[in-house]
């Protein structure tokens, strides 16, 4: 090899690179087969989508019954066609309406719609920041659980209704919405309560985190549901459903506050050293300096237990509550379509996947969005 | 640009206007005496270089002049305020004392521009147009005005200690108190840091820097006091301070330093 320079420093010029750097080729050539462990693990990846990805896609679409009356129907109607009995969606058209409505009364499922429209509306200024509107948007955020509690219970104009009557994907989203929204500014407190440098304050709060991690979410539930009513002054009531909320928004409150304390610490002293050296005070340094920051870094957590609350949010069958998993499972009691199990599971798998996976890449969406180069 | 830090003019003026008296201060880390018995007059217009080897508390004491850490006995005295747990003192000290870190310290979540106005606006309550404009202004005169609406994590060392020390100034502190401002950067930044400090100096900022830069100590300081154990054991004119050291440990602690 020479060793002679043919140009100058600085002064080569660019060359494109081999064209199995790039494109198709260098991407098959880089990520599947770069080695013999990639070459067999690419193989066996190829085969096992093979003997699932057909089957399934013949159960869910190509075999499947979408109208029927019964289970029988949907037999004899894949039957005529030809081929085998996939998926009887037939079922879960049927009991479509109580599976988003619960038994919340037909004339007033409007109310529900509503109310959905109006928490996907109070949702996108406070997820998004360049969106029109946002300073009034996030004002009527702050009035919308208000307006959405009204709409739902009733009262004052409307047809009261009993939260004995919510079920289905509607209970699910007020059980988890109210818990996420309520558990954040909670967990948040907790954690900057037990970094406190005032010993009562830290031990409340440590004593409280402790406590609700240290006990199944189930049992919390039993207590909303039965041992309350034994610690209340006799005569109160105190609607289930309330109850259920407070537990549960507790109970996730105490994860978030343990997810934050973990990006509290993982922040430089020098930080609130900084903050105070300007003469920030306590409340300004936490809301300006430490929480952006610790929140920040807390997201993958914080989201996690947010996915992990909703789908805890099955756990109320224990308790009377029918949420869609419950409902699937009351629906199984009909005669005309026993043994349909698979098709109420799947449905049900179906909406908590869309549910979570949208927070899963909201959450990415936030990292990246934050990410300042440190 | 010279290689060495610009000359300083050799007689800056120093008022004999009491801005910091420290009176037989005494700290403790729990049962760790770190310091013992310090007392220090600063005169307005002082540029006091602080040396020692590690340990010797030397940035401990500048942290207790703005409170960042606590001392348990004595009297330190700044612009006239007493510091106690009093917490209206406290913030009144802090608004009259900038400091500047060996890690910088800046809010790596904001932007520069934004990092140099916070504090003008959220303790001094100056309107946000005003603070930033404040904020270009020192920006300019750290030499970065162009880097203002990038993130700290985007720029260098050297100026990220820029922005730092500018980020106090928008305060306009009358003391500013440098924690080894050099130590965490590489050779090449140093000096457009000290360029920096030599030219706030000369404009007769009232200045306690500790650090082992002692060519800027040569040039710049009136007076270079030299702690070991938690005790200031020598101090006096840089001139008399390096040529004609009185007390043996701050002879072998030059020999050491200058040795290469």
């Amino acid at each position: 090899m020479s060793t002679e320079r043919s140009h100058a420093v600085g002064e080569h010029p660019e060359l494109p690179p081999p064209s199995t750097e790039v494109g198709i080729i260098g991407w098959v050539r880089h990520n599947l087969l770069s080695s013999t462990t990639n070459i067999v693990i690419t193989v066996l990846t190829i085969y096992f989508l093979y003997i699932i990805v057909p089957p399934m896609l013949n159960w869910i679409f190509f075999d499947a019954v979408f109208s029927a009356d019964s289970r029988d129907d949907c037999r004899a109607i894949a039957k005529a066609a030809g081929h085998e009995m996939g998926a009887c969606w037939a079922f879960i058209g049927k009991r479509f309406e109580i599976f988003v409505y619960g038994f919340y009364p037909a004339e007033e499922r409007w109310r529900i719609n509503l109310s959905f429209i109006l928490m996907l509306a109070a949702l996108v200024p406070v997820l998004f920041d360049h969106v029109p509107f946002r300073k009034p948007g996030l004002w009527f955020s702050l009035a919308a659980p208000f307006i959405i509690g009204w709409l739902l219970l009733g009262g004052m104009g409307l047809e009261p209704v009993p939260t004995d009557k919510f079920g289905g994907f509607m209970l699910t989203l007020v059980i988890g919405v109210t818990g996420i929204v309520g558990s954040l500014p909670i967990g948040i407190a907790l954690a900057l309560g037990r970094q406190s440098h005032m010993p009562a304050l830290r031990m409340v709060c440590v004593a409280f985190i402790e406590f609700i991690r240290g006990v199944p979410l189930i049992t919390l539930l039993f207590v909303a549901s039965t041992m309350l009513n034994y610690f209340l002054p006799p005569g109160t009531t105190f609607d289930l459903l309330l109850r259920v909320l407070i537990m549960v928004t507790l109970f996730s409150a105490a994860y978030i506050a343990e997810v934050i304390r973990g990006g509290l610490q993982a922040l430089p002293k020098g930080q609130i050293e900084a903050a105070d050296s300007m003469g920030l005070k306590y409340w300004q340094s936490m809301r300006l300096i430490i929480l952006p920051q610790a929140l920040k870094i807390s997201i993958p957590g914080i989201v996690n237990t947010f996915i992990g609350l909703y789908k805890d949010t099955t756990l109320v069958i224990i308790i009377g509550l029918f949420d869609p998993l419950g409902m699937g499972r009351a629906s199984l009691a009909d005669t005309k379509w026993q043994g349909l199990s698979t098709e109420i599971y799947v449905f049900v798998a179906i909406f908590f996947f869309v549910s979570c996976f949208s927070m899963a890449r909201y959450s990415l969406y936030l990292e990246k969005k934050l990410y300042t180069g440190h | 640009m010279s290689s060495q830090p610009e000359e300083a003019a050799p007689d800056l003026q120093v008022s004999d206007e009491l801005i910091i008296k420290i009176k037989d201060m005494h700290k403790w880390y729990g049962s760790f005496h770190v310091l013992r018995d310090v007392n220090l007059d600063v005169y307005r217009g002082e540029r006091i270089v602080i040396c020692g080897p590690s340990g010797s508390g030397k940035s401990t004491l500048i942290r207790c002049i703005n409170r960042l850490e606590e001392h348990q006995q004595g009297d330190i005295i700044v612009e006239n305020v007493e510091l106690t747990n009093d917490l209206k003192n406290i913030d009144a000290i802090r608004r009259e004392v900038g400091m500047c870190f060996q890690h910088f310290n800046l809010f790596p979540h904001l932007t520069v521009l934004e990092n140099c106005s916070l504090a003008p606006i959220w303790v001094k309550q100056v309107p946000r147009k005003e603070a930033e404009a404040t904020a270009m202004k020192y920006l300019e005169r750290v030499k970065i005005p162009e880097q203002a609406d990038k993130f700290p994590g985007q720029l260098s060392g050297g100026q990220q200690q820029r922005v730092a020390i500018a980020r106090s100034l928008c305060m306009n502190p009358k003391i500013m108190l440098f924690d080894e401002p050099t130590s965490a950067l590489d050779p090449e930044m140093i000096k457009e840091v000290l360029d920096v400090m030599v030219e706030l100096a000369k404009e007769g900022m009232t200045m306690l820097c500790v650090t082992h830069e002692m060519g800027f100590a040569k040039t710049v300081a009136n007076r270079v006091i030299f702690m070991d154990g938690g005790q200031i054991i020598e101090e006096n004119n840089p001139h008399e301070f390096f040529d004609n050291p009185q007390h043996e440990r701050t002879k072998l602690f030059l020999s050491q330093i200058l040795a290469h």
